[in-house]
């Protein structure tokens, strides 16, 4: 049984939706990156998400653009991140990795190479932002070769063909986009997602999780409430570390009681 | 926002290149594009509308002129196509037009675009005049301080100008930003590209708005000569120009293509926007930029390089999918011409022909040049796409040159 599957089933049989945090590795540095992703297991995150730092992130927004910009000024390798991976599932077996990047880092490695690499570090899931179902083929085939599960986003305008599409491609989990735009946690996401849900549950989709705008408990709620089986927080999380640059012991301290409190609320 | 008909749909691909590699929310925006295009094609209201206007507002069809001093002393003859002519300054004018009616016929009174050189955002400004859209133009805030004129075009005929302030500060950028904003605002907002490049469908409706430039200046340099030319030129950045003085020489073998890329301070420095060119080099670095899997400039991760040109209609990390195909394919040859090259071409241009072309199509004009010289007992008919006038490149010239340039510039057979 996929990581995934085990914590989805564990979570139901809590009666409770999973909690997803997402950081850009190496923000603001690979030590202290770690440092953050370690937190934020203990914290209570049910799995990770975590991007890959790319020169030129067009889905997202200035909290994680500025996050890529940190990442990229260390002068960091596609390697390096997926080492601090390893590091990290060396000491946490059970939580689901998701990885979530740009397409040109991939074909930079080799399709073949750089989900192989994924695989060797204990990546559960790879998203790739700007590789749409209709170009994904590629990705998907190696992608299931690998034993990496390819993870596709249901965007609010999806037409029923393009839910019935994700559904059968998307694995691990699926992921919901609460609204348009690009990622940020100024913009609030428009709940609910209840029809969109319907439809994934319909066409046995993997486990539809609630992403983009989601920065408070009462989020959380609204989104497990609404059927999704998890939430997804990345800007508020970035926002956290971003305003403690000079103070590695208070990022942390604010991480973990900021997860602390969304977890509770799953 | 799904499209309803399924039937007919353009090829996504010109050979490995291209494609729609966007975030799953833009998706549907851009086959709602894509339909509205077919739409189009298939409606000749469409296409009278759009001639009336390149040839009542626009002024087409542009002259194409023989240049009468800048070879003497060779046997070459060098044909420019004016698009320097075209209203707005430059041949962005053609497909902004088109795009702003398929704007129009697919209910949206927004446009959101990008602009380096600032020639995409005039054009579009003033086609979003014309046609009572409202126009949002994200430009870098590098390429502000050099296109001054142009902002103030922008900004004379309505459009809001957005300085972007990421990274280079370039076009690259402002064409993130542009993708940014479209994933919140495609409802009601198209986004107008401004080059043959990006996702699909942009480098083939871009094309198909710029074709008219070789369909033209095929039949004028028929008329004229009696044959086609030897060779066609145009400087490529994304490579709109080029893409559409090319289309209609692509079938005609025996007519020549080379593309020439902004060679920045040399290829050997890195600072350049040659992702074409370099390949020769044995740089030959495919990958994904902009939606779209072609040639880029890039580092061993993936990470995109900035590029460097003296003239921001150039100064771009990719090219379009299919340029990239006719170079794999050896049907077109690309090539790069440095900064100081693409001045004296310019300087050339303004003291022999009276012509002051845009610092982009000195780059073509350059290397017309140094085939020239290069043989000067040969007779040889170049056509060179003279894309845009270099009104909007004084100022920054004039603070390159300074007042004491040498008129000679390399016109030893003068």
């Amino acid at each position: 049984m996929s990581r995934y599957q085990s914590m989805f089933n564990r979570l139901s049989e809590e009666n409770r939706g999973a909690f997803i945090p997402f950081v850009t590795i190496g923000d603001p540095n690979l030590d202290t990156s770690y440092k953050v992703i370690k937190t934020l297991i203990e914290s209570g995150a049910d799995a990770l998400e975590l991007g890959l730092p790319f020169s030129d992130p067009i889905a997202d927004g200035p909290t994680i653009q500025n996050a890529n910009i940190r990442a990229l000024q260390q002068e960091i390798t596609t390697q390096d991140c997926l080492n601090v991976i390893a590091k990290i599932r060396s000491e946490f077996q059970d939580t689901p990795i998701g990885l979530l990047l740009y397409s040109n880092l991939i074909m930079a490695k080799g399709v073949s190479n750089f989900y192989q690499s994924c695989a060797d570090a204990g990546v559960d899931s790879v998203l790739v932002a700007d590789v749409p179902v209709r170009e994904s083929q590629p990705f998907r085939k190696i992608a299931e070769q690998t034993g990496i599960a390819p993870v596709f986003i249901v965007p609010p305008t999806i037409s029923d063909e393009g839910i019935r599409q994700v559904a059968s491609y998307s694995r691990g989990y699926t992921y919901l986009l609460s609204r348009a735009g690009v990622t940020g946690a100024e913009t609030k996401a428009n709940m609910p997602a209840e029809a969109m849900i319907g439809k994934l549950n319909e066409y046995h989709a993997a486990p539809p999780v609630l992403g983009f705008g989601i920065s408070s408990p009462e989020q959380v709620k609204e989104a497990i409430k609404s059927g999704a089986k998890g939430a997804i927080s990345g800007s508020a999380v970035v926002q956290i570390i971003e305003k403690n640059l000079g103070n590695e012991q208070q990022m942390l301290t604010e991480l973990s009681s900021f997860i602390t409190a969304m977890k509770a609320a799953s | 926002m799904t499209t309803s008909q399924t039937t007919k749909k353009l090829d996504a691909y010109f050979g490995e290149y291209g494609g729609m590699f966007v975030p799953e929310l833009l998706v549907p925006a851009l086959e709602q594009l894509e339909q509205a295009y077919i739409d189009a094609l298939e409606d000749p209201e469409f296409e009278k509308e759009f001639n009336a206007l390149l040839t009542d507002y626009a002024g087409r069809p542009t002259p194409l002129t023989l240049c009468k001093n800048l070879t003497k002393g060779t046997k070459t003859k060098i044909y420019l196509k004016r698009e320097d002519l075209l209203h707005g300054g430059a041949h962005k004018t053609n497909q902004v037009l088109g795009q702003a009616l398929l704007t129009k016929r697919m209910g949206k009174e927004k446009v959101i675009a990008e602009t380096g050189a600032g020639q995409h955002g005039v054009a579009t400004a003033l086609a979003c005049a014309l046609l009572g859209l409202k126009a949002k133009i994200y430009m870098g805030a590098k390429d502000i301080d050099r296109q001054q004129p142009n902002v103030f075009r922008m900004k004379l005929m309505g459009a809001e100008v957005i300085p972007v302030t990421a990274g280079s500060g370039t076009l690259k950028d402002a064409v993130n930003e542009a993708m940014r904003d479209w994933a919140s605002s495609y409802e009601d907002s198209h986004y107008l590209l401004g080059t043959a490049a990006g996702p699909h469908p942009f480098p083939t409706i871009v094309r198909d708005f710029q074709k008219m430039i070789g369909e033209e200046a095929k039949q004028q340099i028929l008329k004229a000569e009696g044959r086609l030319p030897d060779k066609v030129l145009a400087c490529v950045g994304g490579g709109s120009n080029a893409i559409g003085m090319f289309a209609d020489f692509i079938k005609e073998t025996d007519v020549e293509l080379i593309g020439v890329e902004p060679g920045g301070k040399g290829l050997e420095t890195g600072e350049h926007g040659a992702a074409l060119a370099v390949i020769d080099k044995g740089i030959d670095s495919k990958g994904i930029l902009h939606g779209a899997y072609t040639h880029i400039m890039q580092d061993a991760e993936g990470q995109i390089e900035e590029s460097y040109s003296i003239s921001a209609g150039l100064d771009y990390p990719a090219v379009g999918p299919q340029h990239a195909h006719l170079k794999a394919t050896g049907r077109a040859d690309y090539v790069a011409i440095n900064d100081d090259e693409a001045l004296n071409a310019f300087q050339a241009l303004a003291q022999s022909e009276g012509i002051i072309p845009a610092v982009e199509s000195s780059h073509a004009l350059a290397y017309a040049l140094k085939l020239a010289k290069e043989s000067p007992e040969k007779e040889q008919i170049l056509l060179v796409n003279l894309s845009g006038r270099g009104d909007k490149d004084l100022t920054h010239v004039h603070s390159i040159l300074g007042d004491n340039f040498s008129v000679s510039v390399q016109q030893g057979e003068k």
